[in-house]
């Protein structure tokens, strides 16, 4: 077994489990790290593909090493907004909460 | 080698630095200032285009496109991005001024003009909209989509409500989920080609060398733009979204952000996949959007809030641009040309229409305090001219002459009929009088004598709607209108620059 065919095994694993995450995790944070884990398994694929595309003697093709880069970049920034969104939900959620109780108890 | 496409990415990004240097009344004013530019760069492409009869290009950097990143305009993008502009620069002046309802008793919402921070993001959607319009290469086309999530998530939960951040958070996760498999499916294309660029892929895809990992990497892309676009079985996340989000919000994200990847969905069947895969996929995608048109327009029909009901609508209306894919993709030229300028004159119709109606929409839940449809009867006696506005966009949705949307129908419908497709025929008939339905039952109530307004126990409220914005709107229907009057032809100005090649646009 190449290297390559193992990794692009694993990445072919993570993208199923993060597929599953997202799509049957309950709470909005389970499915944000589903998306991470389906994203790993992508960019995991990317080096795969670097790696194979080495075929020119090179030790890897780097342009797909420049994109995932990229990639991970703009995973993370969503990963932000999407948890920064959720604090907010709670929190919000959390006085609406609080304001109801208060109007029960006056 | 044309520097206005860098200029149409660039610009609007420069219009940042003022909002952000000068503090928000004098930034908003140069925000807007720098749409009209767009506006003006946009236009100025496209007289290029038309008067060229060829695509422009750009090589970012000065390096050859098979490496390099490089932008093209055809008469498709051309087209695309003008309309965009056109629309993010009336909601930029529809959420500018406003302040003539201050004194008023209406919801303080939204009549003081939106905050500063709506205008940022409206510039940044005008530099997303027009990098997804103009790359060429298929990693940047994911920044582009990534930059246009990123620009149009906050617009739904401007105000912070509960409700909109939910919606906000849904509409990301079916983004982001959507972008990870658009770019799995770059990943494959990648391996097995070695390029990412759309001219070069479409020339080796042609050779059919792929096989069924093309095919798979293609679906992926495909399954992503559906759920960005809210296609059918991924439309989930629109209602919620669009009709929560203050009305200038509402409008662009009906109007023009769901566009981009339904541009894309194009260009990647019709551009890059070669015609026999297209010809196989094609009927996939008009199944979607057959369901979509039916199956939304039902629910719209069954609405009980305004905002809620054109949010449906939208979904349905995206429906039509996929029942242009079987039709385009025959071998049947003449015929296939017209399905093809229909699909995209409805585009651009629906754009300008859904805009003016949910602008109108918010002008009359702003007069009236509330958007409940059971609850509006005689609206149109405070808000005449936002009423019109609703009236003159449905009756583009419906397909009544004149209008853009009745132009791209007869296209449609004519191509169907012509190539022996009755399902789709009898799709766009149906869908017509759902939209008919659904339209009319809005105007039919806001033309109501107030008094049999029973149920709801109170008379309409002093306010009147804001004249000048109502015009706005006015306008935005006025121009799906406009459209009506294109020829019922293909229009050579779509065919521009295909199929998509680098041929004498490189230094």
């Amino acid at each position: 077994m190449t290297g390559a065919l193992l990794f692009g095994l694993a990445g072919a694993a993570l993208v199923g489990c993060g597929v599953y995450g997202l799509l049957t995790a309950p709470g909005a944070l389970g499915r944000v790290l589903g998306f991470n884990i389906l994203g790993g398994g992508v960019f995991l694929m990317f080096g795969v593909v670097a790696r194979r595309g080495a075929g020119a003697g090179f030790g890897a093709d780097p342009v797909p090493q420049a994109l995932v880069i990229t990639g991970i970049v703009v995973a993370f920034c969503a990963t932000a907004l999407a948890v920064a969104l959720l604090v907010r939900l709670c929190a919000v959620q959390a006085e609406a909460a609080r304001g109801g109780d208060g109007d029960k108890e006056t | 080698m044309s520097a206005l496409l860098v200029l149409a990415i660039t610009a609007p990004l420069l219009g940042l630095v003022p909002l952000l240097l000068l503090g928000p009344r004098t930034g908003e004013r140069a925000a807007l200032g720098m749409l009209a530019v767009n506006v003006a760069i946009t236009a100025g492409i496209a007289e290029r285009v038309a008067q060229g009869g060829r695509a422009l290009g750009y090589v970012v950097g000065g390096f050859a496109p098979p490496l390099g990143v490089g932008l093209r305009a055809d008469g498709f993008s051309a087209a695309m991005m003008l309309m965009a502009a056109l629309v993010l620069l009336f909601t930029g002046l529809f959420a500018m001024t406003g302040p003539g309802d201050m004194t008023r008793k209406v919801k303080a919402r939204g009549s003081a003009g939106m905050p500063a921070t709506f205008f940022i993001l409206l510039l940044s959607l005008a530099c997303a909209l027009n990098l997804a319009f103009l790359a060429q290469d298929l990693f940047t086309l994911y920044v582009a989509l990534e930059l246009l999530t990123f620009a149009a998530v906050p617009l739904v939960c401007l105000e912070g409500k509960a409700g909109q951040l939910s919606a906000a958070l849904t509409y990301l996760l079916f983004a982001l989920f959507g972008s990870v498999l658009y770019l799995l499916g770059v990943v494959l294309i990648y391996g097995l080609y070695g390029t990412l660029d759309i001219a070069h892929l479409a020339g080796l895809m042609a050779q059919g060398t792929g096989g069924a990992t093309a095919g798979a990497a293609l679906a992926l892309m495909s399954a992503g733009l559906m759920a960005k676009a809210a296609l059918f079985p991924l439309h989930l996340w629109l209602p919620p979204a669009h009709s929560g989000a203050p009305p200038a919000a509402s409008a662009v994200l009906s109007a023009v952000v769901i566009k981009a990847p339904l541009f894309l969905l194009v260009r990647l069947w019709s551009d890059l996949a070669p015609l026999p895969l297209t010809q196989v996929a094609g009927p996939v995608f008009a199944l979607c959007g057959a369901a979509a048109i039916v199956f939304c327009g039902v629910v719209a029909l069954a609405q009980e809030r305004l905002k809620l009901l054109i949010a449906y609508s939208t979904a349905a209306q995206i429906g039509y641009l996929c029942l242009m894919f079987p039709l385009a993709a025959s071998d049947d030229g003449p015929w296939s040309a017209l399905a093809w300028t229909g699909g995209t004159l409805h585009l651009v119709s629906h754009a300008l229409s859904k805009a003016a109606m949910f602008l109108a929409a918010g002008l009359i839940a702003e007069t009236m305090g509330h958007d409940r449809l059971s609850g509006l009867g005689g609206v149109g006696r405070v808000a005449p001219v936002s009423v019109a506005a609703f009236g003159l966009g449905g009756l583009s949705l419906m397909g009544l002459p004149p209008s853009g949307g009745f132009v791209a129908k007869v296209m449609l419908l004519t191509s169907a009929l012509q190539q022996g497709a009755w399902w789709i025929a009898t799709v766009v008939l149906v869908g017509g009088l759902l939209a008919g339905g659904y339209v009319l039952r809005v105007v039919v109530i806001a033309l109501q004598h107030p008094d049999s307004d029973a149920a709801s126990g109170r008379g309409l409220p002093d306010a009147r709607e804001c004249r000048w914005r109502a015009l706005i709107a006015l306008a935005l229907a006025f121009g799906a209108m406009l459209v009506g009057f294109m020829p019922l032809a293909p229009l050579p100005f779509l065919d521009i620059g295909r199929p998509v090649t680098w041929e004498g646009l490189l230094p």
